[in-house]
């Protein structure tokens, strides 16, 4: 059997930033296994820009920022794999793939990072009535279609949801000749980032219709029209409220979800919420020597924050293969979410393991204004930081200090959690 | 006068706008909650630009497309001619990240340039 010291499930930006990061540690062979015919991920068909702005303090487009870890990765001869899907990853870290060439292929990892990204929500998760017509596709599914392969899907657009990658496409379908009618989004706020709303919808005269979905989809072979409906506070449609919109084309931006069959099938512990990987501090889940990060891990706002989130990753996993990622201390502290906090990422925390500053990110689950992210050490408020405002698109995130902790041998829970402007 | 109604990008808060105009002079910003929507709303009303990205077709190459952008912003009511150019233009393999791919689109004095590398078709 092969023997890798660590080997990283997926080569897009996660993938690429955890083998570079831990190349630098040290670690020699490591092992890249990507399931597409090239590195880069998502960020290849992501072609407009936004990218890049907190980490290389300029405005990239995918592409350009998978480039400069492609040329990383490359330049520091780490070894990889295309075309190869990984079937298994067994508890003693044997990882099973196969290939065209190589036929399957088991390789023992010293470590394995889990980086397989995450998938889009798809129409049968909604639960929409009508046909079951062509044209109906995800948003990211038309933006590879429109990107790489080069083909339209359609010429007259309807978009159901407002997440990012739908108001990416509005544009870009736009700028290719077709007419987006309008995007409806089931939440009274849109889960995109400020910026996509005025510069793919405002710019373009798209009207945003918020507390609206489909309640009706129409075409037998290839879809015709759809109805969109405002909704209630119950997220029930409300009668009388339904406007027609004929289309050739229903595109879907309702959310993703991690890819995490493989961490299941592995036994790895899943959290309810993000979908994800428990993880420590360590970003390590919970087998020993498996660490997560990125998109499988939890679904991020910014592709900046992953590739920082990966380092860490890369880093521990280069630690963990040459022995000097430190001893668990046994004494664990777990971080609670509560009070509008939805999760948090780590879940716990070995004071003695974690570094100096240890950055905790999480979601917010509505819209706050005026509201303050609070971390409790125990029943004590130690910190409180005030937000003029808190939305589920964007991530948060608290430092917690090694050194606090060490101090405080008495903490064993840590509570972070949204609080309002009087509630105290 | 005239008014003008924005959203304004700097940050998640997504401040309402308000900008009065006389021609093209800027009289008053308001609904803006710090000094970032001044700066943007003065911008978006008197010099809105954007960089526009697409992918224009490539021969020879081991991809049909290869994606591009706008070296810099171009004027906002430009777009549609730059999208034009694009859409008209054929290049061929293989091309680097940052070679140009359209010297002085639409006349807006900006080189539209390669974002990936297209290797030629082994």
């Amino acid at each position: 059997m092969m023997k890798k010291g660590i080997v990283i499930i997926g080569g897009g930006p996660a993938g690429l930033a955890a083998a570079a990061a831990a190349r630098k540690k040290g670690v020699q062979d490591i092992l890249i296994l990507e399931r597409d015919a090239e590195l880069g991920g998502i960020l290849n068909q992501c072609i407009h820009n936004g990218f890049g702005l907190r980490r290389f303090k300029e405005e990239l487009t995918g592409p350009e920022y998978a480039g400069r870890f492609i040329d990383e990765i490359k330049a520091l001869g780490i070894e990889y794999k295309l075309g190869t899907m990984v079937m298994d990853i067994s508890k003693d870290r044997v990882v099973t793939a196969m290939n065209r060439e190589e036929g399957i292929l088991q390789i023992h990892a010293g470590a394995v990072i889990l980086a397989m990204g995450c998938r889009e929500r798809p129409r049968g998760a909604l639960n929409i009535p009508g046909y079951r017509p062509a044209g109906i596709f995800s948003a990211g599914t038309a933006q590879r279609l429109v990107n790489i392969e080069g083909y339209m899907p359609g010429r007259e657009v309807v978009i159901l949801g407002s997440g990012d990658i739908g108001l990416i496409m509005a544009r870009r379908m736009t700028l290719e000749g077709a007419k987006v009618k309008v995007v409806a989004e089931l939440m009274p706020y849109s889960g995109g980032l400020k910026r996509n709303i005025v510069q793919c919808l405002d710019d373009f005269g798209i009207p945003l219709k918020l507390s609206h979905t489909v309640v009706d989809i129409e075409g037998k072979e290839h879809i015709t029209a759809v109805t969109i409906a405002e909704v209630g506070p119950d997220r029930k449609p409300i009668p009388g409220t339904e406007e027609r919109y004929t289309c050739d084309t229903l595109l879907l931006s309702v959310g993703l979800i991690p890819e995490n069959e493989l961490s299941r099938s592995a036994g790895v512990e899943i959290n309810a919420v993000t979908n994800g990987p428990v993880v420590n501090e360590s970003m390590e889940t919970s087998i020993p020597g498996v660490f997560a990060c990125g998109n499988v891990l939890h679904v991020h706002d910014l592709v900046d924050f992953v590739s920082e989130e990966a380092e860490r990753a890369g880093q521990n996993a280069a630690e963990y293969v040459q022995g000097e990622l430190g001893e668990e201390s046994g004494r664990v502290i777990a971080l609670k979410a509560q009070d509008g906090v939805r999760y948090t990422v780590p879940s716990t925390v070995d004071p003695s393991r974690m570094p100096d500053n240890l950055t905790v990110r999480f979601r917010v689950g509505a819209v706050y204004r005026n509201a303050a992210v609070c971390v409790y050490y125990g029943q004590d408020k130690v910190k409180s930081y005030p937000k003029r405002i808190l939305a589920p698109g964007e991530m948060e995130q608290i430092i917690l200090q090694k050194a606090e902790l060490e101090a405080r041998e008495d903490v064993k829970e840590i509570t972070i959690c949204i609080e309002e402007e009087g509630a105290k | 006068m005239e008014e003008r109604f924005l959203t304004c990008i700097g940050c998640p808060m997504g401040c309402q706008l308000t900008v009065t105009m006389e021609g093209t002079e800027v009289l008053s910003v308001l609904g803006n909650t710090c000094p970032r929507g001044d700066i943007y709303a003065r911008k978006e009303v008197t010099n809105p630009t954007r960089i526009v990205t697409s992918t224009i077709a490539i021969t020879g190459g081991d991809k049909e497309r290869i994606s591009c952008k706008t070296a810099s912003d171009i004027p906002k009511n430009k777009i549609f001619d730059v999208m034009k150019e694009i859409n008209h233009a054929v290049v061929r393999a293989p091309k680097k990240r940052g070679d140009i791919l359209i010297e002085n689109v639409a006349g807006t004095g900006v080189n539209v340039i390669a974002t990936r590398d297209i290797a030629v078709k082994s």
